[in-house]
């Protein structure tokens, strides 16, 4: 930073309110470079639904909104190492619902296999579950990676194929008959009177926040999203890392679905249909680049915590749910285009 | 030139700032109907720029240009190429899926009704191709030509209006030395139309041939103009870079030491059986024409491209079939040509850019896979010294740095990797003389060290200079290898445009 002279000084009557606009403007710019749209969306947000509905600004909708938006916090962050690499994953969605048909009903079948060590068949069960989404991740990682097809239609073709395959797997109907101490621990217990999966988020806060600011692997994939070529000259194994990125987003989106599994008490071939969408919309807003190799963990989450407050603010206000992916879907391109515009300011040092 | 004719194009005071950098400043310039003046300078001097305000590309923050006496205002390139001044840039602006005849109308395209009328469209090229002693097949599609026939198809495009400027730059960057006399030839027949050429070159041999004058720009200044008849080349470099040619390159001791690379029989696309050594201590000059193949060869070593047969023996080890980041590990490291695609991750700031390097190599104990932030902290801050990287800049993005500051960066992130074989691909393109001289001074330090350095450069003066001994390449060949004494440039350039045995 150069350094700016005279504009902090004070000055004589009344030239004293131009410097401080001008000021106002340039912390509003820096913020803007530095952590993007996101801060001036929430505010936004905040200032529009507390108008609109008295019980939007209460600790306890608060509360809720924080559980409720557990489940894309930990999806967006799996989004944002794609993103980050430069690439983004369609599939989330499909590796959600995989997860949850394929744990469910091993999870069933070795309940009725040993159906004296349950937690036995629970662990299995989730291990199946895990396989299945991994093969998602490894599907879409060895096509973006070592074929080189474009992560739109390689996620996207393997969206599908998941898809089908977890209809297949059900016929369409729930898998139900779970053991019910699985519902009851993952999806309503709690621990220090925190809820599971609220908790299961902040391990992986921690565990994303450590992985992209302290390990070699973070390093790497922000240089591979930043320059691929150059990453590669500095003797980075690029595809390895990139299939990386594809395998840690489907895990996370896998434990999502193990998750919100045990929240319905069912395996669904239907879950996580529209969070694609919202996983990327929330990173996008949170200032993780398109372009790759810019974005933050904690950024992330508040991004994701910013969707469903929106969500929840619209509910209150009555919005139809159709309204709702209009506006959804206004958002994300609305953020796009800041995201272009803080990308050139960065470059030019704005 | 007499002061009685009207000059074609006159320039006053001609100025172009952009944010924090004055571009062109106040230059003065003329133009005479039937001259060929050229613009001489370094990479960054401002000729770029001064031709992109003659093309209507960009637009001047200050002084005047006029053509026959009239003020030019240009609103876009199609403007300016109305009013009868048309550019030749070294990115050409064909389609190379169209045809010739297709690319010559391109926007003057012959209708009939609302239809286009290929039929006129290929009539009309053969004539004016056949006009201008073009031997080249309307119906060809651009691609398949060679880059000296494109060129001929771009030039072509000029002629469909009264042409009365035309702008080559760099026009024999990549030409054979056949290819170089036919566009020569070409460019003195414009002169007897009355064309005033304007040519941007730094192939300092080639003025003598067709220059009427000569403008020299230094950091964006005019510095001065010269009859061709009046000056000589070591005059022509002392005002480029305002100093003598042997204040910029700093001797070099040469330490004989071990061979550290071996190459044998390496073939790849566009090389052919390149055999060489490189020993410790000693900096190795690569040379030859732009698609001699001889970046394509290291880049083939680096296992950036797949080699065809061959064997690469890195400290006597094979690495011929080694991924790009063994090679780097193996202990040699290419530090590309192009730094903004390869070098440089351009939004990131300059610290972050070396850390990337600090991390992956080995010059920072980083045991497990957790990032020890202190220790490359630490060494940034040496790199950064090292290269001397002005504290201002170490915590700014990459992107708003100058050239020459880039290049100090990409540079720094060599210096990051702990390797014994430094392969530089063109390393001060588009940097400034003082950089230039610092960057020098690394590579000699480099060497004194024991390290092998290999320079591969389209400058000759640099490779020439600095190096012990010189590889030329030509035609994907090594076709000389020569030390000592017999590096001198008629000796290097009668090997560039070497034939013999190059074709297989």
């Amino acid at each position: 930073m150069s350094p700016t002279p005279d504009t902090g000084e004070a000055k004589p009557g009344t030239l004293q309110s131009e410097p401080a606009r001008s000021d106002a403007l340039a912390l509003v710019r820096n913020v803007f470079v530095k952590v993007g749209v996101l801060p001036f969306f929430l505010i936004a947000a905040v200032i529009i639904f507390a108008l609109l509905s008295s019980s939007f600004l209460t600790m306890q909708n608060m509360v809720n909104v924080a559980r409720q938006s557990v489940f894309l916090v930990l999806v967006s962050m799996g989004q944002m190492v794609v993103l980050i690499s430069g690439g983004f994953d369609l599939s989330v969605g499909t590796a959600i619902a995989l997860t949850s048909v394929v744990s469910a009903l091993g999870m069933v079948w070795l309940a009725g296999v040993f159906p004296d060590a349950i937690w036995l068949a629970i662990v299995l069960g989730a291990c199946m579950g895990f396989g299945a989404a991994l093969m998602v991740g490894l599907v879409n990682g060895i096509g973006v990676a070592y074929f080189e097809v474009s992560p739109f239609i390689m996620t996207l073709g393997v969206s599908s194929v998941g898809a089908g395959i977890a209809l297949f797997l059900t016929g369409g109907v729930p898998v139900s008959g779970m053991p019910f101490v699985f519902a009851d621990t993952l999806g309503f217990g709690r621990l220090w009177g925190i809820p599971a999966p609220v908790l299961v988020a902040l391990v992986f806060i921690v565990i994303m926040w450590v992985l992209m600011t302290q390990t070699r692997l973070g390093t790497q994939i922000y240089a591979v999203g930043g320059n691929i070529k150059a990453a590669h000259l500095s003797a980075i194994n690029t595809k390895r890392t990139l299939l990386m990125c594809y395998l840690i987003c489907a895990f996370i989106a896998s434990v999502t679905g193990l998750l919100l599994t045990a929240r319905v008490e069912s395996g669904e071939a239907n879950l996580g249909a529209s969070i694609a969408l919202e996983s990327i919309a929330a990173c996008v807003i949170a200032g993780v680049s398109l372009r790759g190799g810019i974005g933050r963990v904690l950024s992330v989450v508040l991004g994701a915590f910013f969707i469903v407050l929106v969500q929840n603010g619209m509910n209150l206000a009555q919005i139809s749910s159709y309204m709702q992916m209009v506006l959804l879907g206004a958002l994300l391109i609305l953020a796009v285009i800041f995201d272009q515009f803080r990308y050139r300011l960065i470059l030019s040092g704005g | 030139m007499s002061s009685a004719a009207q000059p074609l194009i006159s320039l006053e005071k001609l100025t172009k700032r952009y944010p924090g950098v004055v571009a062109l400043n106040a230059v003065d310039f003329e133009l005479q109907a039937g001259e060929v003046h050229v613009l001489f300078g370094e990479n960054g001097a401002g000729k770029s720029t001064l031709i992109s305000l003659l093309a209507g590309a960009n637009n001047p923050s200050g002084g005047t240009m006029s053509l026959d006496g009239e003020p030019l205002h240009f609103t876009s390139v199609a403007d300016a190429q109305n009013k009868g001044i048309y550019t030749v840039f070294q990115e050409f602006s064909l389609l190379p899926t169209l045809t010739v005849a297709q690319n010559i109308f391109m926007g003057w395209e012959p209708l009939i009704g609302p239809f286009l009328d290929h039929k006129n469209m290929r009539r009309r090229s053969k004539e004016m191709l056949a006009e201008l002693g073009f031997d080249i097949d309307p119906n060809a599609t651009v691609a398949s030509l060679s880059r000296a026939q494109q060129q001929m198809v771009e030039i072509t495009k000029a002629f469909h209006g009264d042409l009365k400027v035309l702008i080559l730059d760099e026009p024999t960057a990549s030409l054979t030395d056949k290819e170089v006399d036919h566009l020569f030839d070409f460019v003195l027949s414009l002169k007897e139309r009355g064309v005033g050429v304007i040519y941007i070159s730094h192939r300092i041999q080639e003025f003598a041939r067709i220059a009427d004058r000569i403008t020299v720009l230094r950091d964006g200044a005019k510095i001065g103009t010269v009859k061709m008849t009046d000056t000589d080349e070591a005059a022509l470099v002392e005002m480029m870079t305002g100093r003598a040619i042997d204040e910029i390159y700093p001797k070099i001791e040469n330490l004989e030491g071990e061979t550290l690379l071996e190459v044998k029989d390496l073939s790849t696309d566009g090389v052919h059986g390149a055999t060489f050594n490189v020993r410790a201590g000693e900096v190795l000059g690569v040379a030859g024409l732009v698609g001699s193949g001889k970046s394509r060869l290291f880049r083939a070593l680096m296992g950036l491209m797949p080699h065809a047969q061959g064997t690469v023996r890195l400290k006597g080890e094979d690495i011929s079939k080694a991924s790009t980041a063994a090679i780097i590990r193996a202990g040699m490291y290419y530090l590309s040509s192009d730094r903004k695609n390869e070098g440089l991750d351009l939004a990131k700031r300059s610290d972050q850019n070396l850390a990337v390097n600090l991390i992956m190599g080995d010059k920072v104990p980083n045991r497990s896979a957790f990032v020890d932030r202190k220790a490359v902290g630490a060494e940034v801050l040496t790199i950064s010294d090292h290269v001397e990287l002005s504290e201002s800049y170490r915590k700014k993005v990459v992107s708003q740095l100058s050239g020459g500051n880039q290049q100090k960066v990409l540079f720094g992130r060599c210096f990051g990797q702990n390797v014994d074989v430094y392969i530089f691909d063109e390393p001060t393109v588009g940097v400034d003389m003082g950089t230039r001289a610092a960057l020098y001074l690394l590579i000699k330090e480099l060497c004194e060290a024991g390290k092998a350095v290999i320079i591969i450069s389209s400058d000759l003066p640099e490779v020439m200079n600095l190096s012990h001994r010189l590889l030329v390449l030509a035609h994907g060949a090594v076709t000389a290898e020569l030390a000592g004494e017999d590096i001198r440039e008629d000796v290097v350039l009668k090997y560039f445009f070497d034939e013999s045995g190059a074709q297989s």
